[in-house]
């Protein structure tokens, strides 16, 4: 399909939304109207919260918690045990230098992280301090260190359990472990059910958080930098929304890989000048750093200021890190499947580094920078906040992340396409008809999830992403044992010097 | 004595030159030619989602394609009666010309150049200059 077309194709899938528009206020009003209350109904049932005091607790944060507490319990802390394994992994260690030519496990880490590091680092954390005060950095470090475990068993069963077709490409995710693991387990039936319900999910977090909180956020900084309210983009985020998803619709549908080669070549450059600001202006406020750390600790533990005090503030903390580093969803799993290994515990291994990187290190740096630049009281909020923390130090850097945003904004869409299109080719089969419509469904949620304001598109994305974690973690907990084994085989395997390092 | 010449080998007409050097060089000698072909790869490069699901494929239509070059060309200098072996890995070209020439006792690199004199080849630095920066065995750049 040429570019034209696609971009013909698009505009002519919104032009009832544009008439209608015009006849009404506002082109985004209107997609807002339209969308808010199917997002609404569908939050409101991902999200049942149970009452405690005076605050609710969503049941699946609890959910996800509880799974990483199990996973780290029942692999003996493997994330603590494991790491140094996993480093020697990364580095290419243990690389049979006759397999060069295949994807190496530092490659396979940095695509996935490329899909999870983004917005959740940048807008997310924003959102959990300014809700849950800087207690929720606390929650949402113990989360991530906890999801270390459940990354690391999603990512070995993804491997162990992958499909490989016919012509040499391979498929694999949870889809493929809940229906081919289950079938071992005796419980085919369950099996196939659970991967269909996660495979929808799926479709639906790509499409989500993957995608319209995305285009969201991203939209949203183009118009603060050019002049908040004043600016000519204020109220045309379907304008940047059209040009965002004809960028993206040239990659999915165009298989134009060019340009998801430029960006990804540019975003960890980003991403090294994102921490590298946060560092300096750590440093230069050095003397708040222990005032800071301070806060983080009292306010985990008291909840001081924090509507629902220190349940707010733990939920906050856990729901970002949920939503950051992605353990215990699923989606990683995709990713890690696609890696040639003659050890599917290898992928898990290295995958357990996400979490940390994601979340331990860079989110929690957001979240330091946030609070010692002291603009956690003024009232803002996602990645205005965040902007905000960072001018006081640069007063230029509003600029910067601007460009981080819609960069991150754009490698994690293209790699989210990637998890919803293995999961539509589950449900409906490798068929190029059915995967053209998804990608073009795709390129319009992109002009939607820039029109809409940040409330519903946010309710909308976490409730997608974590209805995945439903199916997933019921596998993980059903599937845990063939971790275990493949992980003493492996372990056998080392001591024995079967496997060996080859630098 | 020179047991082994090593040729970098990629079809190419610098490449060309270099084999037709090494095999003239060879028959006087009665040494063995290793013809090398080097499919450039690094671990570390970035890979969208989609390419690390088709990269094992991708692979392997590599390897055929890479051995219907060096094949034809070992076979005819065999015909020769030249000792003639052939190598198709992947990686960085200095890196794995230096790992063979270390594993051949008594053997000797043998690479062309493109025959560019102007200043930006000489910036850029060409397979020949690394090779002989980091070679563990001597190396002979064909023109």
């Amino acid at each position: 399909m040429s570019i034209f077309k696609l971009g013909a194709a698009i505009v002519a899938a919104l032009t009832p939304a544009l008439a209608q528009a015009q006849e009404g206020g506002g082109i985004d009003a209107a997609i807002n109207a339209a969308v808010a209350p199917v997002s609404n109904f569908i939050v409101s049932i991902i999200f049942y919260s149970v009452q405690i005091g005076d605050v609710s607790f969503p049941l699946i944060v609890g959910w996800l918690i509880t799974a990483a507490t199990v996973c780290s319990l029942y692999f003996g802390f493997i994330q603590f045990r494991g790491v140094k394994h996993s480093v020697d992994l990364v580095r290419g260690r243990y690389a049979d230098p006759n397999d060069a030519g295949e994807v190496s496990h530092f490659q396979a880490l940095t695509t996935a992280l490329s899909a999870t590091v983004g917005l959740g680092n940048i807008a997310g954390v924003a959102v959990a301090v300014s809700i849950g005060g800087p207690g929720a950095t606390f929650w949402m470090i113990l989360a991530g260190l906890l999801g270390m475990a459940s990354k690391f068993t999603e990512c070995t069963l993804g491997v162990k359990f992958r499909r490989e077709n016919a012509d040499g490409t391979i498929s694999g995710g949870p889809m493929y472990y809940l229906s081919r693991g289950f079938a071992d387990l005796g419980k085919p039936g369950l099996g196939r059910a659970l991967a269909a319900i996660f495979s929808v999910c799926c479709i639906g977090g790509a499409i989500g958080g993957g995608n319209m909180f995305q285009a969201n956020q991203a939209a949203q900084q183009i118009a603060n930098v050019t002049g908040g309210d004043a600016s000519f983009f204020a109220d045309k985020g379907w304008l940047i929304g059209l040009v965002l998803a004809v960028v993206v619709g040239m990659v999915i549908i165009g298989g134009l890989k060019s340009i998801a080669h430029v960006t990804e070549k540019i975003v960890p450059f980003m991403a090294a000048i994102y921490v590298g600001a946060g560092l300096v202006i750590i440093i230069a406020n050095s003397d708040k750093i222990g005032w800071a750390f301070g806060q983080i600790v009292s306010g985990a533990f008291t909840g001081e200021g924090v509507a629902g005090g220190i349940l707010g503030a733990l939920i906050q903390g856990f729901k970002r890190a949920a939503f950051s580093n992605e353990a215990g969803i699923g989606s990683a799993a995709i990713a890690h499947s696609a890696v040639r290994t003659k050890e599917p515990v290898t992928e898990g291994f290295v995958a357990l580094l996400e979490p940390f990187i994601d979340t331990v290190v860079i989110c929690t740096m957001t979240a330091l920078v946030i609070v010692v630049s002291g603009t956690l009281d003024t009232g803002l909020t996602g990645v205005e906040l965040t902007s905000a923390a960072f001018a006081t130090a640069f007063p230029w850097f509003p600029v910067v992340l601007a460009v981080a945003v819609v960069l991150f904004a754009f490698s994690t869409m293209i790699s989210w396409s990637y998890y919803g299109l293995k999961a539509t080719t589950y449900l409906f089969g490798e068929n190029k008809t059915v995967e053209n419509i998804y990608k073009l469904f795709f390129c319009i949620c992109v002009v939607i999830g820039a029109s809409m304001s940040l409330g519903p598109v946010i309710d909308f994305s976490d409730s997608m992403i974590f209805a995945m974690a439903i199916p997933n973690v019921i596998g993980l907990y059903m599937l845990m044992p063939v971790v275990k084994r493949e992980l003493a085989q492996y372990q056998a395997k080392l001591a024995s010097g079967e496997i060996k390092r080859h630098h | 004595m020179i047991k082994t010449f090593i040729v970098g080998y990629d079809s190419t007409k610098p490449s060309e030159r270099a084999l037709e050097f090494a095999t003239m060089a060879a028959k006087g000698r009665g040494a063995a030619v290793l013809v090398v072909h080097v499919l450039e790869w690094s671990p570390y490069s970035f890979l969208t989602m989609e390419e690390i699901a088709e990269r094992h494929k991708l692979r392997e239509k590599e390897v055929i394609r890479a051995r219907a070059v060096v094949d034809p060309v070992c076979d005819k200098l065999r015909a020769d009666g030249l000792n003639v072996s052939s190598e198709v890995q992947y990686g960085d070209p200095a890196e794995i010309l230096c790992d063979l020439a270390a594993k051949h006792e008594g053997s000797i690199i043998v690479v062309g150049r493109k025959g560019t004199s102007n200043l930006a080849s000489r910036f850029m630095g060409t397979l020949g200059i690394s090779l002989i920066q980091a070679s563990p065995v001597p190396v002979t750049v064909v023109p």
